[in-house]
């Protein structure tokens, strides 16, 4: 029964952290109707980002967490410009944005293999929370654990309670719901863009610097970042309660399977659920159904 | 020496050849995309293997045989996810693709993630070109077949091909049990080349590196396919100097092709002798006019 908790507390709180990637490849799937393979290098990047504040700078964690966040918006502003926008004033099919998405993350997992100063080594940050965990009877929590499951739902509930209670939230909404018609509204559609990316870009640099600190930080990162994403199809694609839901739900499997079957099957189970909900039900369990329009 | 290492890039881009000439009959002519297809290339490569080195089949048919559990893989696969819309077909190929690679990894019959060695080394570029001779009369001759317009109209406009009477679901299957088989006899090349299979190589990477290379050769344009194959896979040769940059420059390229020239190189025209004296023929008339005008004018 203690191992059963123990394995229910690290899926909580690895799932809190899958979440908070997800709603970012949520968000954008929401808007734009297509899956953001690029989201996996900003986290990477925000992992370096938060790595190089806490070594290199010797930012207090606060500050570097935040910095990193920061940074993390900005990156994902850019390629937003970049490698999307030409592609939306030209209404380009949505498999163009995904090879678009793919060309980006390509780019950015080889340069930092390729910039000399980082390289692909693994980086360990340094540490920030002690390793002595905090007992509760049977079970051990760590201390890391603990912060990544805080901060992460700190921050999912301030992001919903962006999107259900202010203007711009509910813009956001009638975005997704309608672009066109949004537009003709007054909906300045190309802002809520920006706000939509620069939050996915945010709550991606602090995802990656959680990451980063429960485990190593290193180039491949977003292969680990593909299974937020089959959290967000998990949930449903473009619905935020989805992803956080589905998130949460592939943390504990996870565990679970590391913990009573084989560890070597954590991340195929991931990619047999994935295929097993596009088959029983492709909107997820909270997605909305879609017909095509023609 | 130099002429060995030129005829290995030949034979390596060969290969991808005969994946991306599936893959251009799915994406470029029936506008399905795959992550996938590296996962149909790990079935074939290992299927083969399988043949050659437990059975002891000759090449030929062990390459056949590869083709074909890649093709009834694709065909189950197809039943359950071709419904899909849009993003979620791509989706479902993506994690068959990692399901199929992780899979692998934990087979140890076939030496599990640490990849199986000693297959003999068959594959050298006179069969590859062969083989590749032989998929492309197949696939032009498929394209220009009823089957083939059929599959041009559902990637054109899915709804109005349905009113008008084409099985959508039929076509779209055809078409993935093809490239899947292309696939898998490519798979089986590639580890009769290498005389080793690691699951390893059969990553998300390589199934975008197909899709990129169909990308950039053109959609729906075959010669686009083969001129696509010969440049990406030597390119990463020619940038050897620039090591680690290489797929830096690569992944700029492909945000640059996509937002400057989403058509590919031959974006759906295709280089065949008589379309070349078209060309010819075009541009002396062009000129001709030119001076027809120029001399009016006088």
């Amino acid at each position: 029964m203690t191992q059963f908790f123990q394995q229910l507390i690290n899926g909580l709180s690895i799932g809190s952290v899958y979440a908070l990637m997800a709603v970012g490849y949520s968000l954008v799937y929401s808007i734009m109707n297509f899956s953001n393979f690029a989201h996996g290098g900003v986290i990477m990047f925000g992992a370096y980002f938060g790595f190089f504040f806490l070594t290199f700078l010797r930012f207090p964690f606060p500050l570097a967490f935040i910095s990193a966040a920061i940074c993390s918006a900005i990156l994902a502003l850019i390629i937003e410009r970049v490698a999307y926008k030409p592609l939306r004033e030209r209404r380009a099919p949505f498999l163009y944005f995904i090879i678009s998405a793919m060309g980006a993350s390509i780019f950015m997992e080889n340069l930092v293999i390729a910039i000399p100063a980082i390289g692909p080594t693994f980086r360990t940050y340094p540490e920030v929370f002690n390793k002595q965990p905090i007992k509760i009877g049977e079970l051990a929590m760590g201390k890391l654990d603990i912060a990544m499951f805080l901060i992460s739902a700190i921050c999912l509930i301030i992001l919903i309670y962006i999107i259900d209670h202010t203007k711009i939230g509910k813009a956001i909404q009638a975005t997704s719901y309608n672009l066109k018609a949004s537009a003709l509204m007054g909906v300045n559609t190309d802002f809520i863009l920006i706000t939509v990316f620069l939050m996915g870009g945010f709550l991606a640099g602090i995802a990656g610097v959680l990451f980063g600190m429960k485990y190593t930080v290193y180039p491949q990162i977003g292969i680990i970042t593909n299974k937020s994403f089959i959290a967000a199809v998990f949930g449903g694609l473009g619905s935020l309660p989805g992803a956080v839901i589905g998130s949460v739900l592939l943390g504990i499997i996870e565990t679970f399977t590391a913990g009573y079957l084989s560890s070597q099957y954590r991340d195929l189970i991931a990619f047999v659920l994935l295929i097993t909900v596009l088959v029983v039900r492709p909107m997820g369990l909270m997605g909305k159904v879609t017909e095509d329009k023609a | 020496m130099g002429n060995e290492y030129i005829l290995g890039i030949l034979t390596l881009a060969g290969i991808n050849l005969m994946t991306v000439l599936g893959l251009s009959l799915l994406t470029g002519f029936t506008g399905l995309f795959s992550f996938g297809h590296a996962g149909f290339m790990a079935i074939g490569g290992y299927a083969t293997a399988l043949m050659t080195v437990k059975f002891h089949w000759p090449f030929i048919p062990a390459l056949l045989a590869g083709g074909l559990a890649a093709a009834l893989v694709s065909a189950a696969l197809g039943k359950v996810t071709l419904n899909l819309k849009g993003d979620y077909f791509c989706i479902a190929t993506l994690g068959f693709g990692e399901a199929i690679r992780l899979i692998l990894d934990n087979v140890q019959t076939f030496g599990g993630a640490r990849g199986w060695p000693g297959i003999p080394h068959y594959t050298n570029v006179w069969n590859v070109l062969g083989i590749n001779i032989v998929a492309v009369i197949v696939l032009a001759n498929l394209i220009r077949s009823r089957h083939g317009r059929n599959m041009i109209a559902v990637r054109e406009e899915e709804l109005a091909s349905q009113i008008v009477g084409i099985d959508v679901f039929k076509y779209k299957m055809t078409s993935l049990v093809t490239s899947a088989a292309y696939a898998g006899i490519a798979g089986g090349l590639m580890g009769h080349y290498m005389t080793f299979l690691q699951p390893k190589m059969f990553s998300l990477a390589k199934s975008t590196e197909l899709t990129i290379i169909v990308i950039f050769g053109g959609l729906g344009s075959i010669s686009g396919s083969v001129l696509g194959a010969l440049v990406l896979t030597s390119l990463p040769e020619i940038l050897r100097a620039f090591s680690s940059w290489r797929l830096v420059f690569y992944g700029l390229a492909v945000i640059f092709i996509m937002i400057s020239r989403p058509e590919g190189l031959m974006g759906g025209y295709e280089l065949t002798p008589s379309s070349m004296k078209k060309l010819f023929r075009n541009m002396a008339a062009k000129r001709e006019n030119k001076l027809q005008r120029a001399g009016g004018g006088k």
